[in-house]
């Protein structure tokens, strides 16, 4: 009995003792994978979700700043709706959509489609460099430059009076129709080339025999792009609208550099509302409160976007 | 000692006015952070409450700040400078009241300079219509604008857009101080109590804006038009007359030398004396700074000292304010800033200097004038629309402070 019971019991004591070095040894991998990330991490937590606890804090009290903070528990939630317009500018950051995300994405599928067809070799490389240029120019000297381009003497107003329409040209910025508009031309140039790479990146993911096949029954270029091309690039189109939607209805730097917010409230956005809030009337807990309001906006409209991407 | 300065980029004069005070007193040396004016406005309050709080700054609001207790209280250096004898009405602007109202009060900033605003016009164009002398009245200004648009010329260039702030205000403002009497405007600015900027005369003027509008005096596409371009259009010869401020003479000088005249805006009647938007370029002292006695005897020196005065002139082109009998500095004959500066003397005697309606609130220009303007140009608001749009937004600032 008693060699049994020594027989019996040093394997597993071996057997934990391998299973200890293997559990040490696990632990100090995920250590120092810890360890790697902690920078980031670190980073991550101070410039991300600090401010982000900081602006729901700061959202139920009165504050200007400086001063002493007052607990007003809802009370600036209620104020929001106060905000003058501030239901116009929810509706222009849902026109902005349109411009900013359903356009650059639709078109950059179609551009994608076409650079991958027709134009994969040199002039491809200088088509997508081309295209993703606007991701690498500052918004800001973009809108500086965009503003030029659509002011009353710009060079679009000078192509419209050569072509013989002198009639439709405009201050485009400056006029109650076409500011918005105008403001998401800019937005569909500088989203466009994004989402074209991407997209054009995962169609080179696909397998070609697909398209033969597809070929071989007699589909089309547009029955190819519907029935290939889309499904299977469901995720890449998901990753651009989640992208584009949030820098719509998140704008602040195109629409303050191009228009200010103007003419009348016709550019106006929650971005600059915000922003006029904050920095110009101090009304810390107020703006903080309209942040939080516009960050649960976007989660709302984002959500069901990852849903259907992800779904298979 | 080393004085700790925060100042504004772009505006040369502070810069050069520290410069001279460290080659009269070689012990006092400056150390000067500058920043954009709008950085400038968002800095302030911690700038202030940090804990190297600034000697001298910039200030271009003052009322939350002295509320707050961050601002120096200036009453003992004006008691013992002798700054309350000046002949400078508008250093009413810089005192705040126990009750928060700007106008009255205890003094909180003093002036480095005083500006003063107005009609500026290019001789050239407004004597080819016509225009040999500045008009008296609104009546003969309003038909020298009739005159400029039937000529084919463009009557006023302004700006307007929403970046800049609408430049609209200041010819509103003109009209309203032409029209009517300037109290009910300077309680609405200084928040007094049932004060509102909806009263009769300013619908009148408001009124005469809209006409101006809906005639064409003022560019199309104003309201794409940024500060920047609509001087450097001015200055190239596009518009007969602008609505500007002295800060703008040495650009005008620069690029017009003699060509650019200048005249307060004219009163509806003869009779009345003329008005004008005039605000004192404020610096103020932090509470707790450390060389408090130092940086107000600047803010003395500068007004008193002749060099300094002179610098204050040739370079920032406004009134240097001071005691009566000290010498206006030389300016260069036929300069607009010999014109401005007696149109200033003017203001002074009447005792007819405003502060700028957008001043008023913090947010007012931005959430009220600004887009309610726009909307005009639009033809999407109107006269009364707009006063009363304003009066409702100057009330809602007013109940969340």
């Amino acid at each position: 009995m008693p060699s049994m019971m020594a027989s019996n019991d040093s394997p597993p004591v071996l057997v934990a003792s391998r299973q200890s070095v293997h559990q040490g040894q696990a632990r100090r991998e995920a250590l120092v994978g810890w360890l790697f990330a902690l920078p980031a991490l670190l980073v991550y937590g101070v410039f991300v979700l600090l401010p982000l606890m900081l602006t729901i804090i700061y959202s139920f009290f009165d504050w200007d700043g400086i001063g002493p903070m007052t607990w007003v528990g809802l009370d600036n939630y209620v104020t929001v709706f106060q905000v003058p317009d501030l239901l116009g500018t929810i509706i222009n950051a849902f026109w902005l959509v349109v411009w900013f995300s359903l356009i650059p994405v639709t078109l950059g599928l179609v551009t994608a489609n076409v650079m991958y067809r027709v134009a994969l070799g040199r002039f491809g490389t200088l088509a997508r460099t081309l295209l993703f240029l606007p991701q690498v120019i500052p918004l800001v000297a973009a809108g500086i430059i965009w503003g030029w381009l659509l002011s009353r003497s710009g060079l679009i107003n000078e192509m419209l009076a050569a072509l013989g329409l002198g009639a439709f040209t405009r201050a485009w910025l400056a006029d109650f129709d076409t500011a918005l508009p105008a403001v998401g031309v800019i937005g569909v140039w500088v989203l466009l080339g994004f989402c074209a790479v991407l997209l054009l990146t995962g169609m080179t993911k696909i397998d070609q025999a697909l398209y033969e096949a597809a070929r071989i029954d007699g589909a089309g270029w547009f029955r190819e792009l519907m029935t290939i091309t889309v499904p299977l690039l469901r995720y890449e189109i998901g990753v651009c609208l989640t992208v584009t939607v949030i820098a719509a209805l998140a704008a602040f730097d195109i629409v303050y550099v191009a228009t200010g917010g103007g003419p009348g409230n016709a550019t106006a956005v929650p971005g600059i509302q915000i922003y006029i809030l904050a920095f110009t009337q101090r009304e810390i807990g107020l703006a903080s409160a309209l942040a939080v309001m516009l960050m649960v906006l976007v989660v709302v409209v984002i959500l069901p976007i990852q849903r259907l991407s992800q779904e298979r | 000692m080393t004085l700790n300065a925060y100042f504004e980029t772009g505006f040369e004069l502070p810069f050069r006015l520290t410069d001279e005070f460290t080659k009269q007193y070689p012990h006092v040396t400056w150390d000067i952070k500058q920043d954009q004016f709008t950085n400038l406005i968002n800095a302030t309050p911690r700038l202030l409450s940090g804990d190297n709080p600034p000697d001298l700054i910039r200030l271009p609001t003052l009322v939350s700040f002295a509320k707050e207790g961050l601002l120096k209280n200036l009453d003992g250096y004006a008691e013992a400078f002798g700054w309350n004898s000046w002949p400078v009405p508008q250093l009413n602007q810089a005192r705040v009241a126990v009750d928060g109202t700007r106008g009255s009060g205890s003094l909180y900033a003093m002036g480095l300079n005083y500006s003063l605003t107005g009609v500026y016009y290019n001789k050239e164009l407004a004597a080819r219509i016509g225009m040999t002398q500045p008009p008296k009245t609104l009546a003969e200004f309003e038909n020298v604008l009739a005159k400029a648009k039937a000529a084919g010329l463009l009557p006023i260039m302004q700006w307007g857009s929403a970046k800049s702030g609408m430049g609209l205000a200041f010819p509103l403002q003109a009209l309203m101080a032409s029209i009517g009497p300037i109290e009910p405007i300077n309680d609405w600015i200084f928040q007094k109590e049932g004060a509102t900027i909806d009263t009769p005369s300013n619908l009148e003027a408001a009124r005469h804006l809209e006409q101006w509008i809906r005639n064409g005096y003022f560019p199309p596409d104003i309201n794409a038009i940024e500060y920047t371009d609509s001087n450097a259009r001015f200055v190239k010869g596009e518009g007969v007359f602008t609505f500007n401020g002295d800060w703008e003479n040495a650009n005008y000088d620069k690029h017009m030398p003699g060509k650019i005249g200048f005249f307060l805006m004219p009163p509806a009647t003869a009779d009345k004396p003329p008005a004008a938007m005039s605000a004192p370029l404020t610096f103020g002292i932090a509470a707790q700074a450390k060389h408090a006695d130092c940086a107000a005897f600047f803010l003395n020196w500068v007004a008193t000292d002749p060099t300094a005065r002179q610098i204050n002139v040739s370079v920032g082109g406004s009134n240097p304010g001071g005691p009566a009998d000290a010498a206006m500095p030389s300016v260069a004959k036929g300069s607009i800033t010999s014109e401005t500066l007696a149109a200033g003397a003017v203001i002074n005697e009447a005792g007819t200097a405003m502060d700028f309606i957008a001043n008023a609130t913090s947010a007012i220009f931005a959430q009220g004038w600004t887009p309610e303007l726009q909307k005009m140009v639009g033809g999407r608001q109107d006269a009364a629309g707009l006063l009363k749009a304003v009066q409702a937004e100057y009330l809602r600032e007013l109940s969340r402070e």
